[in-house]
């Protein structure tokens, strides 16, 4: 056997540097002040972003049940593809993450904008008159939509990888035994594919709840989102490093929490069903 | 046994990807009965289980049940249960909820769950392995499992894909009687698929030997056994010699040059055949004693009988003896009338019984013994 316990280090130390440190120094400006002294008083002011929270919250929520509900029945079908076609299908999944993020996201606003391909499309067959316009950006159905679309491979792939190890005789047996379509669903695949399901929930909630670019491009100043909070604490004018610090702790101990809980859901419906 | 037809399969015609799988299949099983389906993998056996258990529909054909036509029966409909080759256990449910899950779709009463249940742990020899987890079970008790599960929802047809293929030996030959005895205990039909001729044998009432998506031959092991229609039955079921004969009149056969008295008739005069005689049914002599003489190429000890493979003019048999002939020995044999069996010619003959380049392709274990390239060398000489 090949000793793997040195293979390691290099990692440890990439993580020492440039996750444990910056961690430490994030803590370090949360809870002082200017002076450098210990105070609670940042943590006390973030009661002022509570709407920010809240609404971060609802966004990332909403666009992650969005993109459970579209991937789970495509993530079956690709599951129980033939071979080419299977693989062709998550091709075209992974399709648009091979272009910028930025790109994507610029390319939805000039969908959406005023006078974007829309609103121009609908003036054209004359269900707009000229000069209105329908108010597509900058609203907070605009950064839901921004979220679904870029983060939606995040929520198919897992559930896909999870879905493509359920054997067909399972299925097949369950509706051997007397079960429709449905009661197979229910009663077998949703219960096999939990697994990939908290996975992708985490992997679409986690960057969702913390954007600030797709609120930025897609929600102007109208939403608010703690991602963007974030942003103006430690860039331009106002900024003030200890609020933004104990900004991201916040986010941080708050996503914690959610993974925590669904955690406790995998688990409660694992001790449901046995 | 009953004789009321319980699935009748009438001109079942099955292709996957322009392949044809089954080709103008007809199939009665009676209600009550054991039957297996025999067959080489690709045969089409596991696909007229399929076409039965609703998960394969037939390009053309019609499948009934107690008369009724399931054409259209999706497989949750349908009255039969399958034990799939590998169990297809739910691995997120216990034993007893893989048991009780048939039942807990129907919505059946709780209370007649739980009895249930019992009641077929017991009869699979699990009781209090209620609430163990799926992975937790050796590959024999996830069988039983599975048969739990498919009878627990009072099937009136289980379908059995080669449920016991993935067992070693000794369990499988134990899970053999047991299947038999739930079998008979619970008067339901099985419906049966194996590749493994000895399994069939000893398990069935009825045997169906199918191989090229067509039934070869249908009937008890006995007659599948000792009357085999074709070269493709007699090869398929045990070892046989397989030699080109003549038929020349009701009674008498002439092959090797010699006329052999025998037990058919109904052959045309002079009508070409294939001869078939068992290994186990010729006896040995001394040399100037036999109906044929030839010299000892091979021998094999097999542990009940010594497996001897004898050059007749070139052709060569497989003779099943207890008494041990050395190798380049010549022997006579002696055949009575039963142990000749005569079969009309078919697109099979010719292709198997000549044990020339005898291979142990069947059987379990190589045998260093047989050096291929010395028979095949004999054989030229």
């Amino acid at each position: 056997m090949i000793k793997s316990r040195g293979a390691a280090a290099p990692f440890a130390v990439w993580m020492a540097l440039f996750t444990v440190i910056p961690l430490g120094i994030v803590v370090w400006f949360a809870f002082t002040d200017d002076g450098g002294n210990f105070t609670l008083s940042n943590l006390s002011s973030i009661v002022d972003y509570a709407g920010t929270f809240g609404i971060s919250i609802a966004l990332g929520a909403i666009a992650t049940v969005i993109c459970l509900v579209l991937a789970f029945p495509l993530a079956y079908t690709i599951s129980r593809a033939q071979g080419r076609v299977q693989q062709t299908m998550v091709m075209i999944i992974m399709l648009p993450m091979w272009m910028n993020f930025l790109l994507r996201t610029y390319a939805w606003m000039s969908i959406l904008e005023n006078n974007g391909f829309i609103n121009q499309l609908l003036r054209l067959v004359g269900l707009l008159p000229e000069g209105h316009s329908l108010s597509l950006i900058n609203t907070n159905g605009a950064v839901v939509l921004g979220m679904v679309y870029n983060f939606l491979p995040f929520m198919v792939l897992p559930l896909y990888s999870v879905m493509a190890k359920i054997d067909n005789s399972v299925i097949e047996a369950a509706q051997d035994l007397g079960s429709n379509i449905f009661q197979v669903f229910r009663k077998v695949i949703i219960p096999l594919s939990v697994p990939g399901m908290l996975s992708g929930i985490t992997m679409v909630f986690v960057p969702a709840v913390s954007t600030f670019v797709i609120t930025k491009l897609l929600g102007g100043s109208k939403t608010l989102m703690i991602g963007d909070a974030i942003e103006t604490m430690f860039i331009g004018q106002g900024a003030d490093y200890h609020i933004g610090a104990t900004l991201s702790l916040v986010l941080m101990v708050m996503i914690l929490i959610c993974m925590a809980v669904t955690g406790m859901v995998d688990k409660g419906e694992e001790d449901e069903l046995s | 046994m009953h004789t009321k037809e319980i699935i009748s399969l009438k001109d079942i015609t099955v292709s996957f990807d322009g392949e044809k799988v089954l080709d103008g299949l007809n199939l009665n099983i009676s209600d009550g009965e054991f039957v297996t389906l025999l067959g080489p993998s690709g045969c089409g056996k596991t696909t007229t289980l399929r076409i039965i258990g609703g998960f394969v529909f037939p390009d053309s054909g019609n499948v009934f049940f107690d008369g009724k036509d399931m054409a259209d029966l999706p497989a949750h409909k349908r009255q039969v249960n399958t034990i799939f080759q590998r169990y297809a256990l739910f691995p997120h449910l216990n034993v007893e909820d893989n048991v009780a899950f048939g039942m807990r779709v129907q919505r059946k009463d709780k209370a007649e769950i739980r009895e249930t249940v019992d009641h077929m742990l017991k009869l699979v020899n699990l009781v209090g392995f209620n609430k163990r987890r799926i992975d937790t079970l050796s590959g024999g008790q996830q069988q039983r499992v599975a048969i739990a599960r498919a009878l627990a929802n009072n099937p009136r047809v289980l379908l059995l894909d080669e449920p016991l293929a993935a067992l070693d030996l000794k369990l499988r030959k134990d899970m053999q009687v047991e299947l038999k005895n739930i079998q008979k205990s619970l008067g339901i039909t099985f419906i049966y698929v194996t590749h493994d001729q000895e399994e069939a044998l000893s398990m069935s009432d009825t045997v169906v030997v199918m191989d090229n998506g067509k039934i070869q031959q249908i009937g008890t092991p006995q007659d599948i056994y000792n009357e085999p229609q074709n070269a493709f039955v007699a090869d398929f079921i045990g070892e046989s010699n397989i030699l080109d004969g003549i038929m020349h009149e009701d009674y008498l056969v002439e092959f090797f040059g010699r006329k052999f008295r025998c037990l058919d008739a109904g052959f045309d005069k002079k009508e070409p055949v294939d001869v078939v005689i068992r290994p186990e049914d010729i006896d040995i002599v001394p040399a100037d004693k036999g109906d044929l003489t030839g010299t000892v190429t091979a021998v094999t000890f097999k542990g009940v009988h010594f497996e001897t493979i004898v050059d007749f003019k070139g052709f060569k048999w497989m003779i099943q003896t207890t008494d041990y002939y050395p190798v380049d020995s010549v022997i006579g044999i002696v055949l009575n009338p039963e142990d000749i069996h005569i079969m009309k010619k078919s697109e099979y003959s010719g292709e198997f019984g000549d044990y020339s380049s005898y291979s142990e392709e069947f059987d379990e274990m190589a045998n260093p013994e047989i050096d291929l390239t010395e028979d095949a060398a004999e054989a030229e000489t």
